[in-house]
């Protein structure tokens, strides 16, 4: 380090000084066995200000290696975005517009203004918004600002889905058999879906991430998939060119991260497992994958690298495929950007993609021979979003992060995130708030961290995903590595619903809840300096009260010896000791000598709890036995009847409103189309009935629990 | 009540039963301690007296008859409405094995009507009164028992009331009412109406004395209303307790509206339409569990500090959160409560009247322990500003901090008053004037923070540094002026050309904290992260603070 400071200009020198006195989780970061390594050349001259058109936790991810390397950044920003994070950690920050996507991060012309008027030497845009616009690459290269990302000819080649399995055919790579040409009317749909053989799937020519993306088992949902699809693919990419392939059933998602520069060298960099989705979006993902050996990690690494090499490509890039249970892989579509996941692929390889992805860009060869590519122990990402994972596996939720703490305390973990407590997640962009990826020798070792750190990330003004993440990298299928793409549907067939509690686990979480409630009762009793206070209430020993959960009414007895609780419950006696900090959103405490870190979301004065325990919230109430038994004559409070009304599960906007006021309508029929998160989601009927009053039209925009439509 | 009291004679008849065995059924819970220990006695005299009960016999058995009130049925009945009866309540309010019951062998002393008659007569008559400990701390309470005559109000009703509310003002203890009565004993007529009288005097000797709280937990209509009026905070039960004047069918009689009980005063029209009540509990358990929580943000008497407890929370605790919060558009709201549960010690803010004119919002909270009044401008509703009726609730709020040593942080974003005719005619000068009169005539620590807007009159209302504020902040984003930008610039280059630039220079000059603070009129403007930070420090050293008022008899407060 001290070698590399003397080689550095004065102007680095003064970045790294800065660098060096950010106390922030960034530095965290870097120190952390997680980390690649980002050890910069200094006699390699690379650009001296790169803009990054993105937003979020790709924007802070690029500025972080910018930093290391000594080059500054410049932040884009839509105005709702103005204290952002990315905005605040770069050198620069220029305003391209309102919160609309379409209005800022994709407005080329004040991306292109922001370019000139900052001097920015090089633009790296992240992933989605302009990654894969080969006009903006046109755009920058025209102006001589260099496009950290693949060339024009690469990105249409594999931007564009029927053009990019030609090629991929022609390099000798494995294809999927399906139609190769742009489907124009349903009709056409439904012909070829008819052709190649139920199931199909149809998805936009343009798209990625799942969206505009459908599989239709007949003709009626090819059909509807037809009309969402390319509703989805014109307002998500202003291309609605849609095509159809045959459908794998129960594939494994499995993609190589390629690695190739200018002069023709092409390196793959192994694979990464993405097997977890919900709605062809990834959840988990890891690297290296239980499912492939070396032989077939070689032919799919190897396919890949054909595949870059026949479209020149340079950058890093990611071949996904599909392999099924015969291992058997088939090309599924080329990604000419950073990937999402990209990080599990720096922790096994050690290297910086981000470094990597600006040396090829300023022009220099690779470093590193295929040979030089390591294996290092196993890495597991999650990604956190911002979603309700108890319907549909997750449909987003929008808020204010009242209160949040990335696990980063703790080792091997890494977070990379673009917010921070009181960050706004809107309704305009991802509802993604982190990628949480662990690290260890053995996969064994990363599972186990990530449920450490899972455990440990408080979130609290939004709802997300948790719960599920937890779920599933502790499920059994997961842990011995029996996983698809069908995974979440197949393990959780009527919804996911969260941790189901075993009978140990009701008892450590009544134990808890009871040692909580009497730690709170004693603190209230704790008043300073105040002589009027009797202390015969301080002197008590044993507590009887009872903890509702769920239906079930536990009596527990707890007596105290300093901050030890021995709680009774169901025959058992539970020992529960922790520090009892009742301002801290972490509840670490130890059950009969395990440790457990539970967190506390809420408590009232009227005994509810609501823990998070294994990752799900559950709602307790603790009252003294009295209280209890008075409880009994308290009258049930009706709850509304929802099955006549339709709310909006997700805040977003109405497309669509397919009925109107005296209409009759079937169970299960649409009434109205909600647009959240660029994905169209029909709103259905829950029973047989007649429309009494609509309360949206289309183009509106709606909250969470918005009345919608009531019928009679 | 006519009709009642014939109907109840009936289950006289099973009075016998009850006490035999319904009624040691109730006596399980133990509420008075003292009836347990009467057991050995009595079992010594039994030996001695012969043919008649002796008189340890006859104490047992009043006492027997005391704890079961109406007899088992009422009880029973009371059950089935949702409610609990006045025992249980006062068990449940309580720590345990804490209530000293007084007045429990107190009888009616009707002589009309029947009510003469040894089963009409009730040991300790239809309330329940006496003293104990809530989180140990003292409070004296009485409890109406709607099992007996309807918990309606007796002579005797009303003495036993008078009795611990003079002791609690003695000892300096605050008074809690469980309200569930029918309303006056109308059988007794002018001694009924009289022992209202000799509470409402005592609501009001005692108000500013001790900190009195009612809890409507069933009918409580007519004259009886008053009491919960003149007490400081009254909170309801939802669908079983009513508030009013007069009943739906006088009402029908008398303006021909067709209103139901709910309606008319249930917990949802004093919560959200009336502003009678200050807050809505969902039953009886939940409201009595609740009030035990509350109970600890108070003083037990105006001669007390504040009380302060242990906290958790750190009282140097940052709030990076504090830094977005205020949108960099002037015109976007946020909520108020968002800033107030970050400050606050452990997110814990009881706030009351949370339905009623929320444009403003008020409550209690901790900093470092310490309980404080939470007074805030609500941007997210009408924009904050203050009209009528947020007026009235933050200045009764104020008033009542000021009266028992609760300092008050008030976080400032106002437009400023509501226009209109509505206003006007409504009186919003008169009511507005309370507002202002509160804060100016309030002692105790007073610390203000302005986050965004702190326009025209309703700047100098809100806890402003010329009304005695004694540490006033503004955030960055702060702009006191006398209005906003596009208003004063219309009024300062009327009929002028390039309003846009005019404007601009306004803002400019205008919408930023430097004009309050070049004249010292803010103590200092604070990143808002630091703002708990400050406000414990600043608590601490207002602690001693001293300040006295003019010798008056009493002030001539705008009503």
């Amino acid at each position: 380090m001290a070698a590399y400071i003397g080689a550095l200009s004065l102007r680095r020198l003064l970045v790294a000084v800065k660098n060096a006195s950010l106390p922030s989780r960034w530095q965290v970061v870097a120190n952390s066995a997680v980390s690649y390594s980002t050890v910069p050349d200094p006699h390699e001259k690379t650009f001296d200000k790169i803009l990054i058109a993105n937003r979020g936790e790709i924007a802070c991810r690029v500025m972080k290696t910018c930093r290391t390397m000594g080059i500054q950044t410049v932040a884009v920003h839509s105005d709702v975005d103005a204290s952002a994070v990315h905005v605040k950690m770069a050198d620069q920050a220029v305003c391209v517009g309102p919160a609309p996507t379409n209005k800022s991060y994709l407005n080329m012309d004040a991306i292109m203004e922001a370019v000139r008027s900052t001097g920015a030497q090089a633009v790296h845009p992240g992933y989605g918004f302009l990654s894969e616009n080969k006009e903006f690459a046109r755009r920058l290269a025209a102006e001589g600002v260099a496009f950290i990302g693949p060339d024009t000819h690469a990105i249409q080649a594999m931007g564009d889905k029927i053009e990019s399995k030609l090629i991929a055919k022609a390099a000798k790579v494995n294809t999927i058999p399906g139609f190769d040409g742009v489907v124009e009317t349903v009709e056409d749909a439904v012909k070829i879906a008819q052709d190649i053989g139920y199931p199909v799937m149809i998805k936009a020519s343009a798209g990625g991430g799942g969206k505009g993306m459908r599989i239709a088992w007949n003709e009626e949902e090819t059909r509807e998939g037809f009309r969402f699809s390319t509703q989805e693919a014109a307002s998500s990419f202003g291309d609605s060119r849609l095509l159809i392939e045959k459908f794998i059933d129960n594939p494994r998602h499995i993609e190589i991260q390629v690695l190739a520069d200018k002069h023709g060298n092409a390196l793959w960099l192994n694979e990464r497992e993405c097997s977890i989705q919900r709605r062809n979006q990834k959840v988990v993902e890891e690297a290296p994958s239980t499912f492939l050996d070396g032989a077939t990690r070689r032919a799919m690494g190897e396919q890949a690298v054909q595949l870059a090499q026949a479209v020149q490509y340079s950058s890093a890039g990611t071949v996904e495929f599909l392999v099924d249970s015969n291992k058997n892989f088939y090309f599924l579509e080329m990604n000419t950007r950073l990937q999402v996941e990209h990080p599990i692929t720096e922790c096994i390889t050690g290297l910086d993609l981000v470094q990597q992805m600006i040396r090829v860009a300023k022009g220099y060869p690779l470093l590193h021979k295929q040979e030089d590519i390591p294996i290092h122990g196993w890495a597991i990402e999650s990604r956190v979003y911002a979603e309700d994972p108890y319907k549909s596996f997750g449909l987003p939720s929008i808020g204010r992060l009242s209160q949040y703490q990335e696990p980063v305390n703790l080792s091997n973990v890494r977070v990379d995130s673009g917010i921070h407590e009181g960050s706004d997640i809107s309704i305009y962009y991802d509802p993604m708030i982190s990628k949480l990826v662990t690290y260890g020798a053995t996969r064994a070792e990363a599972l186990a961290k990530m449920e450490d750190a899972l455990d440990n990330y408080v979130i609290r003004g939004v709802t997300h995903n948790i719960p599920l993440l937890r779920e599933i990298i502790t499920h059994p299928r997961f842990i011995s590595g029996d996983i698809s793409t069908n995974f979440l549907p197949e393990v959780y067939p009527d919804g996911f619903k969260g941790h189901q509690l075993t009978a140990g686990g009701q008892k450590e979480l009544v134990a808890s809840a009871a040692a909580l409630h009497v730690a709170a009762q004693l603190r209230s009793q704790t008043f300073l300096g105040n002589l009027r206070v009797s202390n015969s209430t301080q002197e008590r020993r044993r507590w009887d009260l009872c903890v509702e959960l769920g239906q079930e009414r536990h009596p527990v007895v707890v007596s105290r010896t300093g901050h030890t609780y021995t709680v009774e419950v169901g025959g058992d006696r539970l020992e529960v000791s922790g520090e009892w900090d009742l301002a801290s959103p972490l509840l670490p405490l130890k059950i009969n000598n395990t440790h457990r870190m539970l967190q506390c979301l809420s408590r009232t004065a009227s005994g509810e709890v609501c823990l998070q325990y294994m990752g799900t919230s559950f709602k307790v109430r603790v009252l003294s036995q009295l209280a209890a038994e008075l409880s009994s004559f308290m009258p049930e409070k009706v709850p509304e009847d929802t099955s006549s009304i339709l709310r909006s599960p997700m805040p977003g906007s109405v497309v669509a409103v397919s009925v109107q006021p005296g209409d009759t309508v079937a169970a299960g029929q649409e009434i109205c189309v909600i647009e959240a998160m660029k994905m169209q989601n029909s709103m259905t009927a829950a029973k047989t009935g007649k429309v009494k009053s609509v309360h949206c039209k289309a183009g509106e925009t709606v909250g969470e629990g918005d009345l919608l439509v009531e019928l009679e | 009540m006519a009709a009642f009291t014939v109907a109840r004679s009936s289950c006289r008849l099973l009075s016998g039963l009850r006490t035999s065995f319904g009624g040691l059924a109730r006596v399980k819970h133990g509420v008075v301690a003292a009836a347990a220990s009467q057991t050995s006695l009595q079992q010594h005299s039994r030996r001695y007296a012969v043919g008649h009960l002796s008189v340890h016999e006859r104490i047992d058995k009043k006492r027997k008859e005391a704890l079961v009130g109406g007899g088992q049925p009422r009880i029973d009945a009371q059950h089935k409405k949702g409610k609990l009866t006045a025992r249980e309540r006062i068990e449940l309010l309580l720590d345990p094995e804490s209530f000293v019951e007084y007045d429990m062998f107190v009888e009616h002393r009707c002589a009309d009507f029947g009510m003469e008659q040894d089963r009409n007569k009730f040991p300790g008559d239809s309330v329940v009164t006496g003293q104990g400990r809530i989180n140990g701390r003292l409070v004296y309470v009485f409890s109406q028992d709607f099992t007996v005559f309807g918990g309606s109000l007796s002579g005797a009703h009303a003495q036993k009331i008078c009795k611990v509310m003079d002791q609690a003002m003695m000892v300096g203890a605050p008074v809690i009412g469980l309200n569930d009565s029918g309303g006056a004993r109308i059988q007794e007529g002018v001694e009924s109406l009289a022992g209202y009288a000799d509470i409402f005097l005592r609501n009001v000797l005692a108000s500013g004395v001790v900190p009195q709280i009612s809890l409507i937990m069933g009918p409580c209509a007519g004259g009886a209303v008053y009491s919960p009026a003149l007490t400081d905070f009254t909170f309801m039960v939802k669908d079983t307790s009513y508030l009013f004047i007069t009943g739906p069918d006088v009402v029908k009689s008398v303006t021909n509206e067709d209103v139901t009980q709910e309606e008319l005063g249930g917990a949802k029209t004093h919560t959200t339409v009336s502003g009678v009540a200050h807050y809505a509990f969902e039953n009886d358990v939940d409201a009595l569990l609740n009030l035990r929580d509350f109970f600890n943000f108070l003083p037990l008497s105006n001669q007390d500090a504040a009380p302060v407890m242990e906290s958790h929370d750190p009282s140097d605790r940052l709030v990076p959160a504090m830094d977005t919060i205020v949108p960099s558009e002037t015109t976007k709201a946020y909520d108020m409560l968002d800033i107030i549960h970050g400050i606050v010690d452990e997110k814990n803010f009881f706030e009351i009247m949370p339905s009623y004119a929320k444009n403003i919002v008020v409550g209690f909270a901790r900093m470092n322990g310490r309980t404080v009044g939470i007074v805030g401008n609500q941007p997210k509703v009408a924009s904050g500003c203050l009209d009528i009726n947020s007026s009235v609730k933050g200045a009764r709020f104020v008033r009542f901090c000021d009266a028992f040593n609760i300092p008050i942080i008030t976080f400032v974003d106002v437009p400023g008053f509501l226009p209109g005719t509505a206003q006007e005619y409504g009186g919003i000068i008169r009511h507005g004037a309370k507002l202002l009169y509160a804060f100016a005539e309030a002692t105790v620590p007073k610390i203000t923070i302005i986050t965004r807007k702190a326009y025209g009159g309703a700047y100098d209302v809100m806890s402003s540094k010329h009304l005695r504020g004694d540490v006033n902040y503004a955030w960055p984003s702060a702009e006191v002026a006398v209005m906003g930008a596009k208003g004063a610039v219309q009024i300062i280059f009327r009929g002028k050309e390039n309003q846009a630039e005019a404007e601009a220079e306004y803002v400019e000059k205008f919408a930023n904290p430097f004009p309050a603070a070049v004249r010292g009129f803010v103590d200092d403007i604070i990143e808002p992260a630091t703002t708990r930070k400050r406000i414990c420090r600043d608590l601490e050293v207002l602690a001693s603070k001293k300040q006295v008022n003019p010798w008056k008899k009493h002030a001539n407060m705008p009503l």
